[in-house]
């Protein structure tokens, strides 16, 4: 009993240190910390004075601002721009033969993936805070109070988590840190064939009809439910298990991709 | 020996075209690096269309195409991409000691930048096409012979305005990590003008910096074509605003290129 409780622990330092160490990578590195916080918050200002006026809209739904609806969007960007950086960070390790050294070292060898992702999950909690500061800064509502706001971070964080299991697996199965940065044209894809930045309503086809099966559209949407109007159960529990669902792929798929890297080296 | 006789301009034109061509090797010799700058631009023209294209239901909205209206937009974001691609191979070039060589040849500093420019100029027709294309697929207007010369007059200028924004940048930065200046920087500069929706339509902030960001004359000027006729006022402003960015920009660059010592 004592020796499981005492692995826990050690596992639980080694995954508590490296993700500081994914943190403050990704600070002092501008070309991580460009694309979660920069490029969101530039895009959130230019799309916000550029089609505000989408809100005069028929079908538009009823929101406080333009800026009240794409705050979700934005959180959205930076969480899975994390995950990316998240990933490329991990090639880098890889690349750089700092993983070998881990796998080397009498550790749990999964801890260094869990690692990365408890550092893109805070990262994703600092981008859900982040957006959440310039949203109320500049007027924006959170029309379900204290309560919206924490199931935004919740649902921002737990995001951040699963699109960071899908990027360290592409990480630790190619690792190549250029192949990880090459996803990042397709985030936008994904993106723009979601209801991030417009209702997938009033979307041209085909965005409307594939936004309308988008997994990142139920997230999206259960992040924002709570911030333009109340906590709907049903879009929140869509949320909750798309988060699941992504979380679930993105472990399968780094343990698949883990036991590879060791195979190959 | 016959290098040293020729007249300064010849040998001047042919240090210019040899760095072309270094450029247009890297092009060809490694297409792939070139598809994420096409990629770039005609993904934000696709997500555009599809996710705003409900503007043009708004009173006061120019066209009823959107793909019209965002097509000179994503051409030029392409340019945007080029011109900081440029900076960030100088960069490239700095840290693995390329550019001190350039630097102890007789070659005047701003013939180096000029080969830098001239490059990006070229390398944005690439996006520039592949956009166009897709568009024109989609639906967008012909923009007639005169709408197109203008539209890719402006995207040649608009990529040696980015060139020289990144030249500035890599040469003060010297490192890779100031890429993300270099890119940001002038997407932001071509999105804060009227890239979604015509000015009157732009809220806040936006409405103000678009009213007098000058590249919003050269968005303006190349997208007349797409949405309109051609009218010489527009194409005008367009011309001086790029001009005007490419002397302001091109001092700044040069004037970093001479305070860099081999």
């Amino acid at each position: 009993m004592s020796t499981a409780t005492g692995a826990l622990s050690l596992n639980l330092r080694v995954v508590h240190s490296l993700g500081m160490r994914s943190i403050r990578q990704t600070f002092r590195r501008p070309q991580l910390m460009a694309p979660i916080v920069l490029i969101p918050t530039l895009l959130l200002a230019i799309q916000t004075g550029g089609a505000g006026s989408a809100v005069n809209l028929p079908g538009f739904p009823p929101v406080q601002s333009f800026l009240q609806f794409m705050l979700a969007g934005a959180m959205m960007q930076a969480l899975m721009l994390a995950g990316n950086s998240g990933g490329i960070a991990m090639a880098v390790d890889i690349e750089m033969g700092f993983t070998d050294r881990l796998f080397a070292a009498p550790i749990s060898r999964f801890t260094v993936v869990l690692g990365r992702l408890a550092g893109t999950a805070a990262l994703g909690l600092f981008s859900a805070l982040w957006f959440l500061a310039i949203g109320l800064a500049f007027g924006a509502k959170i029309e379900s109070g204290v309560a919206g706001a924490l199931i935004a971070i919740v649902l921002v964080t737990a995001s951040a988590l699963a699109v960071g299991g899908i990027g360290a697996a592409i990480a630790l199965r190619t690792g190549t840190a250029s192949v990880v940065q090459g996803l990042f044209p397709l985030i936008f894809v994904v993106l723009f064939l979601s209801s991030s930045f417009f209702p997938q309503e009033l979307m041209i086809e085909p965005a409307k009809t594939i936004a309308a099966y988008n997994p990142v559209s139920f997230i999206v949407d259960g992040i924002r439910g709570p911030m333009i109007s109340g906590i709907a159960g049903s879009d929140l529990l869509a949320a909750v298990l798309a988060i699941g669902a992504l979380i679930a792929l993105g472990l399968w798929a780094s343990a698949r991709a883990l036991r590879h890297r060791l195979r190959v080296g | 020996m016959r290098a040293a006789a020729l007249p300064a301009w010849r040998a001047n034109l042919a240090t210019i075209g040899a760095l072309v061509s270094r450029a247009r090797n890297e092009l060809v010799r490694v297409p792939g690096a070139a598809i994420p700058g096409v990629l770039a631009p005609t993904i934000f023209f696709l997500g555009l269309n599809g996710v705003f294209g409900a503007l043009t239901e708004l009173r006061g909205f120019t066209t009823e195409s959107y793909e019209s209206f965002v097509v000179a937009v994503s051409m030029l974001q392409g340019a945007g991409f080029a011109g900081a691609a440029a900076g960030v191979n100088l960069a490239r070039d700095m840290e693995q000691g390329r550019v001190d060589r350039l630097l102890v040849s007789p070659a005047p500093r701003w013939v180096l930048l000029a080969g830098i420019v001239v490059s990006s100029s070229a390398r944005a027709l690439v996006p520039a096409t592949a956009v166009l294309g897709v568009a024109l697929a989609l639906g967008a207007q012909w923009p007639g012979i005169d709408g197109l010369l203008v539209a890719y007059g402006m995207v040649v200028a608009m990529a040696a305005v980015a060139a020289c924004w990144a030249t500035m940048l890599a040469l003060r930065f010297k490192s890779q990590s100031a890429a993300p200046l270099m890119q940001v920087g002038t997407l932001a500069v071509i999105l804060a003008t009227t890239a979604y929706a015509p000015l009157a339509l732009l809220q806040g902030w936006l409405h103000e910096v678009a009213r007098i960001n000058p590249v919003t004359q050269v968005v303006d000027a190349a997208r007349q074509g797409f949405v309109g006729g051609v009218n010489w006022a527009e194409t005008l402003s367009g011309v001086v605003a790029a001009a005007a960015l490419l002397a302001i920009l091109g001092a700044l660059a040069l004037r970093e290129m001479r305070r860099t010592a081999a």
